[in-house]
């Protein structure tokens, strides 16, 4: 699907930084996601083990992708399911429009998927008339704001609770209290009645289990439960790479997955869900698919610098940790997948660095998402050789070709260099004040508006080296033997 | 014992004290540091921003002019980082450049990491009186994994008292071309990062990386903030020589 980003990624990150609120209240959410990460991996004792062990099953998985495919198709079907393979957004939307046009559905109710986000299915859903309703929390208030997601755990991160009182008082046409509880009971009354009604259920999954056609579930609210069994259909939306062999090697991930996601040693709900209702059940949905789609993931396969990415879990992680993010917040990646993970997978899934090849940059490559990554994708590294792809391609601005090009000129060849050096320096009287220059040219521009750059040294070592070495020499040189 | 200074582009030009520092400082323990002065740059403002072949080019004349060296010592982190982490990537199945690049990797320490841990010294008999906070860059805490090296270093000065930066192992904002490139966004981190500085009522702000520590100084002064900056070896060395 050709998406294209309202407005240009700088323009997008101007306007989040100038937004107090969002950024409050972001900063202050991922701190408390971040502590708590901390602290529930630090008590589990052998973080580092469980880490190479989550790292290691995803990329068997990865590297043997067409086997496990090949066998949770035959185990869905086996148990009664339906397995639809989308290799577009479109194809997948179509497949979903397809059964809902079917069933004669005529409201959807939703439990968080991010690959419902990717496909933009609400979007889909509305222009034909279904009504869909979002039954997270976090989702169902941004929907209210028609708004996407800005974190992919918490989706209304960048809202606060006074903008959602407001929010709820609007359309509810009573004043309602700005405090958690009174928040939440709300939101409750108001889906509890929807869930009864709804024709279709569409959840995430988490994982699939190869070995045995179940999809697995992470949730905190209930409310998966209730989309998953209540509505006669149950649609899960997975993404083609998010699979495990067996149970056993589930054992791990529900010990990586909420402890880097929210800090929690387990979440409140593990679904297991093993296709639909049997006669003998006594819930369940009388009919399941699970549509598992590609959308541009087969593009990384096989791809030595970032096949690994499809070892992620979706925990947002990253997210929490960097510091780009929590100055500029979800929407200013402006896709689906928000925070360093966005920044690599977005230009990768859209296969378009025409227009996603700025993302790389929104980096200071300080690492930190890396080392907290609960299966060691090697993220900072990936945006490098992102941006070393979008050079490859031609796509950088002339000035920035030119200016590498002289750099080379100069830092290959020490003599030119020295000269360089030199002539920068001649340049810096007419600027500099103090040993500081305050206000620089071009540029200087961006640096300046924030800080001060210090003006080259009146000798540079390599200058003073012959008198330190000759002095350092002498008979006084030190206690050196 | 045959030690060569890598000085970094950056000290080199803008702050040649630190050079001198480290040379002095390395002196007085015993160690007889050469300069080779063919060295430029690691290459990292090229490869970071994508263009390999420019990095690749400057690389090469790094690890020509350290070919003689038994050690590298360089007083940064992110430079040393940028040579164990990116330069086996970067000759990666280049049959004349791959081996000289993983022989220069192995020889080559950031400063802290070689007192600290090849020398075998943390006491180095400095004194200072002052209150002073330590930020640990990125890439020396993560691309080469120095953490306790300089705090331990500073645990030795006498006199000195250390106080902890408050979310100390969030990035400066610095990140190279990234601070020009995305000038807004970095700009916002280094004023975050100033904020908890000066939390510390620290005198003295102390780092490992002149990269860091010039977006963090110019940050300060351009608050007008009395906080001086100084990199670890500059505050050993003054505090050695006192």
């Amino acid at each position: 699907m050709s998406v294209k980003p309202a407005m240009p990624l700088k323009e997008r990150m101007k306007h989040a930084i100038a937004d107090e609120t969002l950024i409050e209240a972001v900063k202050k959410t991922t701190d408390r996601l971040e502590g708590g990460k901390l602290a529930s991996s630090e008590a589990l004792g052998n973080w580092q083990e469980w880490r190479e062990q989550g790292s290691r099953i995803r990329s068997h998985v990865v590297q043997h992708l067409d086997y496990y495919l090949g066998q949770l198709i035959q185990n869905v079907k086996k148990r009664g399911g339906h397995v639809h393979i989308a290799d577009t957004a479109e194809h997948a939307v179509q497949i979903f429009l397809d059964i809902t046009k079917q069933k004669n559905a005529k409201s959807v109710l939703k439990s968080k998927s991010m690959v419902s986000e990717e496909v933009h299915l609400n979007k889909a859903l509305e222009e034909i008339g279904v009504k869909v309703l979002e039954s997270d929390l976090g989702e169902y208030i941004i929907q209210l704001f028609g708004e996407a997601p800005s974190h992919i755990i918490i989706p209304a991160i960048h809202k606060n609770r006074y903008q959602i009182a407001d929010k709820f008082s609007a359309i509810s046409g009573e004043q309602i209290s700005e405090d958690t509880p009174t928040l939440t009971a709300f939101a409750r009354r108001k889906l509890r009645q929807e869930f009864l009604e709804a024709d279709i259920g569409v959840s995430g999954c988490n994982f699939a289990i190869a070995e045995s056609g179940s999809i697995v579930m992470f949730t905190n609210e209930g409310n998966g439960r209730m989309v998953t069994t209540l509505p006669p259909v149950h649609v899960a939306f997975m993404g083609m790479e998010r699979l495990l062999p067996s149970f056993e090697d589930l054992e791990t991930f529900v010990n990586l997955l909420p402890r880097s996601a929210t800090g929690q040693k387990i979440t409140s709900y593990v679904s297991v869900i093993n296709g639909p209702r049997k006669e003998e059940d006594l819930d369940g949905a009388q009919e399941f698919h699970l549509i598992i789609v590609d959308n541009g993931r087969s593009n990384i396969l096989g791809d030595d610098e970032f096949q690994e990415v499809l070892n992620c879990i979706r925990c947002g992680a990253c997210l929490n940790v960097c510091p780009v993010y929590r100055h500029i917040g979800g929407h200013a990646y402006g896709d689906v997948y928000p925070g360093p993970i966005g920044a690599v997978i977005t230009p990768l899934l859209r296969d378009d660095m025409k227009v996603w090849g700025d993302l790389p940059y929104a980096s200071s490559l300080c690492g930190a998402c890396t080392d907290a990554c609960p299966v060691k994708i090697p993220l900072h590294d990936m945006l490098v050789h992102l941006r070393a792809r979008k050079v490859k391609l031609g796509l950088t601005p002339g000035w920035e070709r030119m200016a590498f090009r002289m750099y080379r000129g100069s830092f290959a060849n020490p003599g030119r260099y020295r000269l360089s050096m030199r002539a920068a320096k001649l340049m810096v009287p007419f600027m500099a004040k103090d040993g500081y220059i305050e206000k620089g040219p071009l540029h200087m521009l961006g640096w300046t508006n924030a800080r001060h750059f210090p003006s080259p040294a009146p000798q540079s070592f390599r200058e003073k080296w012959a008198q330190l070495s000759a002095e350092l020499e002498g008979p006084k040189g030190g206690d050196s033997k | 014992m045959n030690v060569s200074l890598f000085i970094t582009c950056l000290a080199d030009t803008f702050y040649p004290n630190v050079g001198e520092s480290t040379v002095r400082l390395l002196d007085r323990l015993g160690v007889r540091a050469d300069f080779p002065e063919g060295q430029t740059c690691c290459g990292q403002p090229a490869f970071n921003s994508g263009y390999r072949d420019e990095a690749r080019d400057v690389a090469k004349t790094l690890i020509e002019s350290f070919e003689k060296s038994e050690y590298v010592v360089g007083p940064s982190g992110s430079c040393i980082g940028m040579i164990h982490h990116y330069y086996p990537l970067l000759f990666e199945g280049d049959s004349r450049w791959e081996e000289r690049a993983k022989k220069f990797v192995s020889k080559s320490f950031e400063l802290s990491q070689f007192i600290v841990n090849v020398l075998g010294k943390q006491d180095l008999g400095a004194r200072m009186n002052a209150k002073v906070t330590y930020h640990p860059s990125c890439h020396a805490m993560r691309l080469m994994g120095i953490k306790h090296e300089p705090l331990a270093l500073l645990q030795n000065v006498q006199g000195l008292e250390l106080v902890d930066l408050p979310f100390a192992e969030d990035c400066c904002g610095f990140g190279g071309t990234f601070a020009v490139k995305m000038h807004e966004v970095s700009g916002a981190m280094v004023a975050e990062k100033a904020e908890h500085v000066k939390e510390t009522n620290a005198e003295i702000l102390v780092g490992t990386d002149m990269g860091c520590l010039m977006n963090i100084g110019g940050r300060l002064r351009y608050e007008g903030a009395p906080v001086r900056v100084m990199h670890v070896a500059e505050l050993l060395w003054e505090g050695v020589k006192s």
